[in-house]
C-alpha cells in the first residue's frame, strides 16, 4: 500500500525563486488496484512519483510505502518498489540478462534465487531470444521488456510507473499496459502517471487529477463523472484543470 | 557498510568499462604504446639521425691560407671533412646549409707561428645546427692538435718537459652507483609521468560514470534500486581508482620495457652506445612498489576530485570542459618538481602534487627520507579522504544529480 501524507516538494530556481512542484498532496493506493495520476506536462506527476520511489526527498510531509517511511527508510522502500519510466534507461554495454541480474543482486537476491527468477521472467516475457544481446542492440520493444524484467526481478509488492508509454509505438505501449494490468491481477499496488486519457479510462481503478503540484480531484471514473456532470474523462479533466492551468500560464 | 553492494557496483562498472572502446584506448592502449613510440620510436630515430649526421663528410670552405701550405695540406688530408675553395656569399651558403662551416686562416699564419706571434683562426658556423656544429668540432679538433704539436716542438727545442705547461691533472670521478645517477636524471620524469597518467587514467571513467550516466538516462534507473548512494559512489570510485592506477602501472611497465629495448638497440652500434649512455634506467621492485605506494593516495585524490567535478555536469561534453583545465592544475606542480634545484623539504612535502613528485625523484634515486615519506603519505591521505567525503556528499544532493 502507498499512503502519501501532505507530500510536498519545493525547488529553488535562480530566476523564478521558489517553485512548489508538489504541494500538500495526500492520497492512498490500495493493493490489487491501479491508481492513475493524471496531469498535464509539468503538473507535478514525475516529482510525486520520484518522491514515492525515494529518488527525491520530500521537503514537507511524507509517504508510507509498504509500511516504510520514504524519509526514514528510503532503502527499504526501494526494495519494495519497482519503478519504471521512459527516463529509466538501460546500461547499453550490458546484455539484457546481465542488466536484469545486476538489479537482482542490488536487491539482495542470492545467486540461486536470482537464476530462478531471471529464467522465470525471461520465459514469461518471451525474452530468451535476446537475453545475451547487448542493450544497445535491442529494439525499443525489447528494451521495454528488459526494463519490465528489471522492475520484476525482486518481485516488489508496489509498482510505480511514470508515463511508461510516453513516446512508444502502439505495439510496445500495449505490452506495457498489459503488464500493468498483470501487476494489478497479481495483487500489487500500482500507481501510474500519464497525460493520456484513454490509458486512464482503460486501466485505472482510482484517478487523481494533479495540476500545479496540487491534487485537485480524486475518485473512481464513475465518481468523477457524477461529480462533474461530464461523461468523457477529457472534459472532466479540462473542467478541473483549466482555472489552475490559466494561472500557471500567467505566472 | 555493505562491501557486497560496493563489489556488485564495481564489477558491473568494470564489465562496462572493459567493453567500452574509448576506456580501453585511454586506460590500456595509450599508456602501453605511448612510451615505446616516444622512446624506442623517437629515441632510436634520434640516435640514427645523430649517427648519420656524424658520419657525413661536411663541406667546409677555406678562406685564406695561401701562405700557410702545411696547415692547408693538413686540413685537406682530413677524411672527415671536404675542403671547398672560397666563393663569394660564403656566409649565406653556411646559413642555407650548402656548406656546413668556413675556416679562416689569417694572413701569414705559418710565419707568425714560427716567429711565436699569436694569431687567431676563425671558424664560422650556424650555431645550433647539428651538422654545422659537427663540422666546426672537426676543424677545431684538428687546429687544437696542430697547436699542441707546435707547443710540443717548442718545449722540445728548449729541452723542457711537457709537464712545464701541465703541472697537474684535474679529474672528476663519480662515486654514486649507476641507479642513483640514472635516478637523479630520470626520477623527476618518472614522478611526473606517474602523477599525470594517474590523472589521465581517472579522467575518462570519472566522466563516463557520472555525467555520462546522467546523459544516457541510467542515473534514475540506478537510483531507483535499493543500493545506498554511498555504496553506489564507492563502487564507482573504486573503478575510477583502478583505471587511474592501472594506467600508471601499465605506463611504468611500458616505460621500463622501452628503456631496456632502447638500451639493447643502441648498444649495438658505436654511435648509439655513446648516445645511449645515461639513458639506461634500472627500476627495482622496491622502487616500483615505493612509487606506487606514494601514488596511491594521489590516485585516490584525483579519482574522488574528478568524480565530484564531473558529477556537476549534465552531459559528457560539459564534463570534459570542466575537467580539461584540471590537467593544468596537475601539470604545473608536477613540472615544478623537475626544475633544477627544487628539493624536497618538509614544507614542500605538504603541497599535494609537488610533494609526491619530488619524493618520486628521491625514491627512484634510491633515497628514502622516512620522515618526509610519512608526512607526504599522511597529508595525501587526508586530502584524499576529504575529496572522497565530498564525492559522497555530492551524490546525495538532488540539485547535483538532477541538475537541469
Amino acid at each position: 500500500m502507498i499512503e502519501a501524507r501532505a507530500l510536498s516538494k519545493r525547488f529553488q530556481d535562480k530566476k523564478r525563486g521558489e517553485i512548489r512542484a508538489v504541494d500538500n498532496v495526500t492520497f492512498t493506493c490500495q493493493p490489487g488496484k491501479i491508481y492513475g495520476l493524471l496531469g498535464a506536462n509539468g503538473a507535478g506527476k514525475t516529482t510525486t512519483l520520484r518522491m514515492l520511489a525515494t529518488i527525491l526527498e520530500p521537503t514537507d510531509g511524507t509517504a508510507i510505502v509498504c509500511g516504510h517511511d520514504v524519509i526514514e527508510q528510503p532503502e527499504r522502500v526501494r526494495a519494495n518498489v519497482g519503478f519504471l519510466s521512459t527516463a529509466t534507461a538501460l546500461y547499453r554495454r550490458l546484455t539484457a540478462q546481465e542488466f536484469v541480474e545486476y538489479f537482482g543482486r542490488l536487491n539482495g537476491l542470492d545467486e540461486a534465487t536470482l537464476k530462478k527468477r531471471v529464467d522465470d521472467i525471461f520465459n514469461r516475457l518471451d525474452m530468451n531470444g535476446f537475453r545475451d544481446r547487448r542493450c544497445d542492440k535491442l529494439s525499443t520493444g525489447m528494451m521495454q521488456k528488459t526494463s519490465i524484467a528489471r522492475t520484476l526481478v525482486h518481485d516488489p509488492p508496489v509498482m510505480i510507473f511514470d508515463e511508461p508509454t510516453n513516446g512508444l509505438d502502439i505495439m510496445t505501449a500495449r505490452t506495457i499496459t498489459a503488464f500493468i494490468r498483470e501487476c494489478r491481477n497479481n495483487g500489487k499496488t500500482v500507481i501510474f502517471s500519464t497525460h493520456i486519457m484513454s490509458e486512464v479510462e482503460k486501466l485505472c481503478d482510482t484517478i487523481g487529477i494533479i495540476q500545479s503540484g496540487k491534487l485537485l480531484a480524486e475518485g473512481t471514473l464513475t465518481q468523477l463523472r457524477d461529480k462533474y456532470a461530464e461523461h468523457e474523462l477529457e472534459e472532466i479533466f479540462v473542467k478541473i484543470v483549466t482555472p489552475h492551468y490559466v494561472s500557471t500560464e500567467a505566472n | 557498510m555493505s562491501l557486497r553492494n560496493v563489489g556488485i557496483v564495481y564489477r558491473k562498472e568494470l564489465t562496462e568499462a572493459l567493453r567500452d572502446r574509448r576506456t580501453v584506448i585511454s586506460t590500456i592502449l595509450v599508456p602501453l604504446l605511448l612510451f615505446p613510440v616516444l622512446s624506442v620510436g623517437f629515441g632510436s630515430l634520434a640516435v640514427a639521425l645523430v649517427g648519420k649526421a656524424k658520419e657525413e663528410v661536411p663541406k667546409v670552405m677555406l678562406r685564406g691560407g695561401e701562405d700557410s701550405p702545411e696547415v692547408v695540406k693538413g686540413l685537406k688530408k682530413l677524411d672527415t671533412i671536404e675542403i671547398v675553395p672560397e666563393t663569394p656569399g660564403w656566409k649565406d651558403q653556411v646559413i642555407n646549409k650548402e656548406i656546413r662551416a668556413a675556416v679562416e686562416i689569417p694572413s701569414g699564419f705559418q710565419v707568425d707561428v714560427a716567429r711565436q706571434k699569436s694569431d687567431t683562426v676563425k671558424i664560422f658556423n650556424y650555431q645550433g645546427e647539428m651538422k654545422s656544429e659537427f663540422a666546426s668540432d672537426k676543424i677545431e679538433t684538428y687546429m687544437k692538435e696542430y697547436r699542441d704539436k707546435v707547443v710540443k716542438e717548442r718545449l722540445a727545442a728548449k729541452n723542457l718537459a711537457e709537464t712545464v705547461l701541465k703541472p697537474f691533472e684535474v679529474n672528476r670521478e663519480n662515486v654514486a652507483p649507476p641507479e642513483k645517477v640514472s635516478g637523479a636524471a630520470f626520477g623527476g620524469i618518472i614522478g611526473y609521468m606517474v602523477i599525470l597518467l594517474c590523472m589521465t587514467g581517472a579522467m575518462y571513467p570519472s566522466m563516463d560514470l557520472t555525467a555520462g550516466e546522467k546523459e544516457r538516462g541510467t542515473m534514475e534507473t540506478i537510483l531507483s534500486s535499493p543500493i545506498s548512494r554511498m555504496h553506489l559512489v564507492l563502487g564507482k570510485f573504486f573503478l575510477i581508482l583502478t583505471a587511474a592506477l592501472g594506467t600508471a602501472a601499465l605506463s611504468v611497465l611500458s616505460m621500463g620495457v622501452s628503456f631496456s629495448v632502447l638500451g639493447h638497440y643502441t648498444s649495438q652500434s658505436a654511435t648509439g652506445r655513446e648516445a645511449a649512455a645515461g639513458l639506461i634506467l634500472k627500476l627495482g621492485p622496491k622502487t616500483v612498489i615505493s612509487v606506487f605506494l606514494m601514488a596511491l593516495p594521489i590516485a585516490v585524490l584525483f579519482s574522488a576530485t574528478l568524480m565530484t567535478i564531473a558529477l556537476f555536469a549534465k552531459t559528457y561534453k560539459e564534463a570534459q570542459s570542466y575537467l580539461t583545465p584540471m590537467t593544468f592544475v596537475v601539470i604545473i606542480p608536477a613540472i615544478a618538481a623537475m626544475l633544477p634545484g627544487v628539493e624536497l623539504t618538509p614544507k614542500l612535502s605538504l603541497v599535494p602534487i609537488l610533494g609526491t613528485s619530488l619524493l618520486c625523484k628521491e625514491l627512484v634515486a634510491g633515497t628514502y627520507h622516512w620522515n618526509l615519506i610519512a608526512i607526504i603519505f599522511a597529508s595525501n591521505c587526508v586530502y584524499a579522504a576529504v575529496a572522497l567525503f565530498l564525492a559522497i556528499k555530492m551524490f546525495q544532493r538532488e540539485s547535483v544529480l538532477f541538475r537541469s
